[in-house]
């Protein structure tokens, strides 16, 4: 048995996320004997062979122009040939939007088992099982997986990245570049912020704060927390914010550190897109609201009371004038 | 052009959790079934805008499972589908579904299938990415705009901390979540009309079974809120900076 890793990367630069499917599959190689060794496609500005730190040994680089732009089909059948000539019997990647994408097609590829979102390392005394969430985290499910070869997806902030001291060796591999059928026409990245899906906080509003125009205290506070903002469906679908802030069972669900929420009631959609936040503070006015249940801490009152003296607070924690 | 949208039936989102047989089967009892939001609201919607603005020919629904999948079928028929295929088999897991599906969509020769990001019960985000590798088409993971124009879709799709915007030849294989359409209900008219409109039957083709649920659980239930008063709002910072360790 061998692990092989997928890194991901957007513009030369690895993601957090994949810094935790390395750590997770160098410990899943530790556990049961084996190496572990990983695989980038592009190039990379980052220093690979540092990753070393996250225990894996070796690093298949693929280059040439066909692998900078990410396209499912150019990347599966590179994976796929980096997985066939290593001999890899289980393949990991994060869950974030890339891995979605792939580890779909490359499991129907090669037919190996699949189980997408796992939050913990498999359990190898009887077979081999995973755990993952199901039922958006009101439950969690274990997969067994029946293939010789698995893949495993795993889900962001569910695995703690651990950095000791090792250098990877990063070689090079050619892989056969299939022809792109999707053009990129143009990236809207907002620069400076956290994606979402990657922030260790969040910090996010609904209804309560009562209009857009209140929005500049959430954006303050996430700011110094170094967070990212994120809104309930009500606020989506009045347009208030954008729809890719909505978190919940029909928005994007996460699972930061921290999830600060102002002025929304948690109905059970909304928990089921946060449930898996380590940490929970509700902030609502109403002391009877559903959330409040579910949080780890809660202020009962009025947003635009509390949160000038929260982001008063939190400035003098950072030192912040 | 022809879209195939497929269709999955998933326990309402207020539904009770809950499990039976020694936790390994999801407990249905008193369970309200719904069509999986993100295949309803975002790809069978946009399905249907794009039939009303003359982009799309026709709209066929796939399902796989048993005869209690109907009535959701129904609903997808009354929202706006033209016809349905019902795939009579359990859906044992996410290979083998997208290969069912795939199968369906070779023999109407699709130009485009429209799944949801993922269902709200096995959250697996699965079925496209598979459905496009056995047919071998390009896929769009995760879109949230579409629009098609002399056989070429123009989409918009989420990427970590913003989105692009890319195009593709037809045939392709589309995963769809939030700003796509927006959510409508079925009005009369479209619920009487679905009555006679067409629900076939099909049997599966031979496929594997990659994986197996082991069991379920329930994750442990939080030990309560600790409240602070809202007159003493640096107490909550302490305690997250210094208990929590949060910030």
């Amino acid at each position: 048995m061998s692990v092989l890793i997928f890194i991901d990367q957007a513009e030369g630069h690895i993601k957090k996320a994949s810094l935790e499917a390395l750590t997770y599959g160098a410990d899943l190689a530790a556990n049961t004997g084996t190496t572990a060794e990983a695989v980038i496609l592009g190039t990379v500005n980052d220093d690979l062979a540092d990753l070393g730190k996250y225990g894996v040994k070796k690093i298949h680089q693929i280059t040439g122009d066909a692998f900078n732009q990410f396209d499912t089909q150019v990347y599966t059948n590179a994976i796929a040939q980096v997985a066939t000539t290593t001999g890899a019997t289980v393949l990991v990647f994060s869950n974030n939007v890339n891995g979605k994408a792939l580890a779909p097609r490359l499991s129907a590829k090669i037919k190996a088992g699949l189980v997408s979102g796992a939050v913990a390392l498999p359990d190898t005394s009887n077979g081999f099982v995973v755990k993952k969430n199901v039922f958006s985290g009101k439950a969690f499910a274990n997969i067994a997986v029946n293939t010789s070869v698995k893949i495993i997806a795993l889900s962001p902030n569910a695995y703690k990245t651990t950095a000791t001291n090792g250098i990877a060796d990063v070689v090079p591999f050619q892989a056969n570049a299939a022809t792109p059928k999707v053009k990129i026409l143009s990236v809207n990245k907002a620069s400076g912020e956290v994606p979402l899906t990657e922030a260790e906080i969040v910090v996010s509003a609904g209804r309560g704060l009562k209009g857009p125009e209140n929005w500049g205290m959430v954006e303050e506070l996430a700011k110094l927390l170094h967070a990212a903002t994120a809104c309930s469906r009500p606020v989506a679908d009045a347009h208030w914010r954008p729809h890719n802030e909505h978190v919940g069972q029909t928005g994007i669900a996460i699972a930061p550190n921290l999830y600060i929420a102002i002025g929304i009631s948690g109905a059970i959609q909304h928990l089921a897109g946060v449930n898996r936040s380590k940490v929970i503070v509700v902030i609502n006015k109403d002391p009877e609201a559903p959330f409040f249940k579910a949080a780890d801490f809660g202020i009962v009152g009025d947003a635009f009371e509390v949160m000038p003296k929260f982001i008063e607070a939190v400035k003098k924690l950072k030192g912040v004038a | 052009m022809k879209i195939l949208v497929c269709i999955s039936k998933t326990p309402d989102t207020t539904a009770k959790i809950a499990f039976t047989d020694n936790n390994t089967k999801f407990d249905t009892n008193g369970v309200q079934w719904i069509i999986n939001p993100y295949d309803e609201w975002y790809a069978l919607v946009r399905a249907i805008e794009l039939k009303e603005a003359d982009a799309a020919t026709s709209i066929h629904l796939v399902t796989v499972g048993g005869a209690d999948a109907e009535p959701i079928i129904r609903k997808a028929l009354a929202l706006g589908g033209d016809e349905a295929i019902r795939v009579n088999a359990d859906s044992h897991d996410s290979f083998f579904i997208a290969s069912q599906i795939a199968a369906i969509a070779k023999q109407g020769a699709y130009d485009l299938i429209m799944a949801g990001k993922e269902t709200i019960d096995y959250n697996g985000s699965s079925i496209g990415g598979m459905v496009a590798e056995l047919l071998d088409l390009p896929f769009i993971s995760l879109a949230t705009k579409l629009d098609v124009a002399s056989n070429q879709a123009t989409l918009v799709c989420e990427i970590e901390g913003g989105e692009e915007t890319c195009e593709a030849s037809l045939p392709l294989v589309v995963s769809c979540q939030k700003g796509m359409a927006e959510a409508r209900i079925p009005n009369m008219r479209g619920i009487m009309a679905a009555r006679t409109k067409p629900l076939k039957v099909a049997e599966p083709v031979a496929a594997d079974v990659l994986t197996t649920v082991a069991g379920f659980g329930l994750p442990p239930a939080k030990a309560g809120v600790k409240l602070v008063d809202s007159e003493n709002v640096g107490e909550l910072v302490r305690l997250l900076h210094e208990e929590a360790k949060a910030i």
